[in-house]
């Protein structure tokens, strides 16, 4: 047994309480060590990486009981390619936490930050349904922290809003959990997959039921329309560099997508079968034109990323929900890049609002520091988001409708191709509000006051060079991406992996 | 037994539902409960009702299903934890703000939960 597999979740849950209890009044201590503790999460997770693409999926039995009476922790290569993300995203955005200073402007950062760690790292690596809901819960602790950080009226009420908004969908969770479990009897992923295929008819309507109901959930966590109205004020409110962190946690939701409705639900069940694909198809498309829409009508800089993340989201689920290897592979791709590309963006627009001391779209403001080098960065963000030409994005959406095939074609690719658009049209008259016509409004020619933040800089470049390298190394990732798909729809490896051979 | 304990939880889901859909915080934060009470009725439920029978195996043949129970145990540590959470979040933001409306009423952020589109009573 690896027992590494359980790093990623363990470490930080140890650090977290070790900075609390040990450091708490010495903020460049905390700084240190909860550092070294991310930078350790990526290096185990590029070897958890290296492992789960060399070898087939691995179990961490907790405490050695055997599954599905105790619970595991499975690494395939996309819960090892999510960790990474998750780990190599955290470190990049810590450093631009404490390059910028936002670590400074309330308690407890770093503390929160490694829970919130935990949470996400756990909720990728879980085998299990409940241990899905208590890692789904963790990460949404930790995100409530993270929210207020630094406080204020208005972040303070955002907060309030989605600690409800997140309260009702984790009541849902064990509604659909327990209807789950009424059914099968199970909560293991694995188990759960055996038994479902094996239902009897007359339990099928209880399972269908149990089913979407998880699927709302995931909804929920991924942002999908019609559940989507938590995001666009909680990301906006957010601390730019805890916005840029839960880019990832959105993916949250799609990734428990991908598992469970590949895994347990797969189309052939007789009980479901194109049901999720149905439900998701529609909500999906919705998704991206509310995104789009957003975009084009925000009246910040920050709620217009938080409606490009919403619109990136419906591209996602535009990809997973036609649940074909080609498609899958195309979402993967795509979830990678939104994932960087939301977080640049975020950091981004953290910048100006810093500088302005807003983010209003509405009239002009004076130049502020760095205003070159902040619309540069705004530019390249902007286009890795919107999906053009060089950058990621552009490849991403064309896997996606490269994937695209069948009577739903000519629907999902106007709706992409406009959307991509509007998008554009938004963030052009953003960026040209907030960037160019600073210029055309100043009459004196004193600079604005400088402001040197390298580390934030710093953070900022590495996305933007990490969307360059996935648009350069496209081929190999993609063909990484491929294999990852296949070993997602082979179910037999998955569950032979988890439960004892033979079956019980 | 089972028509009361489904109309039960039913009866507390509709009352948490229709609270949750108000506009301030006291009422949405009592209707947060409820759904937790009754989804903790209902996790406990779906491990099948028995009267007087042990969690464990002695006999070997009745037993009541030990697993709804732990799942139950954990789901009211974690609701019972985020609603005292909800609470502190809800005084601070009264405190702060002077007001405990949900929604964002600045003009500029329009109120981002449903709650406020579906209720008229402002």
């Amino acid at each position: 047994m690896n027992h590494w597999i359980i790093a990623p979740v363990i470490l930080p849950a140890l650090l977290a309480p070790f900075i609390i209890l040990v450091m708490r009044h010495d903020l460049s201590l905390q700084r240190i060590f909860s550092t070294i503790g991310t930078a350790a999460i990526v290096a185990i997770s590029l070897v958890l990486l290296y492992t789960a693409s060399t070898n087939p999926p691995e179990v961490y039995f907790l405490g050695n009981w055997d599954a599905p009476f105790g619970i595991v922790l499975v690494l395939d290569r996309l819960s090892a390619m999510m960790v990474a993300l998750t780990a190599i995203l955290a470190l990049i955005v810590q450093l631009y936490a404490i390059g910028s200073g936002w670590d400074a402007r309330g308690k407890h950062f770093h503390a929160l930050y490694q829970f919130q760690l935990m949470g996400i790292c756990g909720a990728f690596l879980t085998g299990d349904a409940f241990n899905l809901f208590v890692f789904f819960e963790v990460l949404l602790i930790a995100s409530y922290g993270l929210m207020i950080h630094g406080g204020g009226a208005q972040r303070l009420k955002a907060g309030v809003q989605y600690i409800a908004y997140n309260l009702i969908g984790s009541t849902l969770f064990l509604f659909a959990l327990a209807s789950i479990y009424a059914v099968t009897g199970t909560l293991n992923f694995a188990d759960m997959a055996v038994k479902v295929a094996e239902l009897p008819p007359g339990d099928a309507a209880l399972m269908r039921v149990g089913a979407v109901l998880l699927l709302l959930v995931f909804a929920v966590k991924g942002a999908l329309v019609p559940l989507q109205f938590w995001l666009p004020a909680t990301y906006s409110f957010a601390p730019g560099a805890v916005a840029a962190l839960f880019a990832v946690m959105t993916k949250v939701g799609a990734y428990a997508v991908i598992r469970v409705y590949t895994l347990v639900f797969p189309t052939d069940t007789p009980a479901t079968g194109m049901l999720f694909a149905d439900l998701l198809l529609p909500a999906a498309l919705v998704t991206l034109a509310v995104g789009a829409v957003g975009v084009l009508g925000a009246s910040g800089l920050a709620r217009m990323v938080a409606f490009a993340a919403i619109g990136s989201m419906g591209t996602l689920f535009i990809a997973v929900a036609q649940f074909t290897p080609v498609a899958m592979t195309a979402a993967f791709y795509y979830m990678i890049h939104s994932t960087l590309a939301t977080a640049a963006l975020f950091l981004v627009v953290d910048m100006v609002q810093d500088r302005r001391g807003n983010d209003t779209l509405r009239g002009s403001l004076p130049p502020m520091a760095q205003h070159g080098l902040l619309a540069a960065l705004f530019f390249g963000a902007t286009i890795a988001m919107a999906g053009m030409p060089p950058l990621s994005g552009f490849l991403g959406k064309l896997l996606v409708l490269d994937a695209t095939r069948g009577p739903d074609m000519a629907l999902i690719w106007s709706s992409i191709l406009v959307a991509s658009l509007v998008t554009i049209v938004g963030f052009a008259r953003a960026g040209s509000q907030v960037f160019w016509k600073a210029h055309a409004t100043t009459t004196t020619l004193e600079q604005p006051p400088s402001k040197s933040e390298p580390l934030a800089f710093a953070a900022i470049f590495a996305l933007l060079a990490a969307l360059a390298v996935l648009t350069v190394l496209a081929g190999p990732v993609t063909d990484w991406l491929a294999d990852t798909t296949a070993e997602l729809f082979d179910r037999t490896a998955y569950i032979n992996a988890v439960l004892p051979v033979g079956g019980r | 037994m089972e028509l009361l304990v489904a109309s039960a939880i039913g009866l507390m889901t509709a009352c948490g539902t229709y609270l949750v859909l108000r506009k301030r915080t006291f009422p949405v934060i009592v209707g947060l409960a409820m759904l937790t009470y009754a989804v903790n009725v209902f996790i406990f439920a779906s491990g099948r009702l028995a009267i007087g029978l042990p969690a464990i195996i002695t006999d070997g043949a009745t037993y009541s299903d030990p697993l709804t129970q732990a799942l139950v145990l954990t789901a009211i540590v974690i609701s019972f934890g985020m609603t005292a959470l909800i609470v502190m979040m809800a005084l601070g933001s009264f405190l702060t703000t002077g007001e405990d409306y949900i929604g964002m009423d600045d003009d500029a952020k329009p109120a981002a939960k449903p709650a406020a589109k579906q209720e008229g009573d402002a």
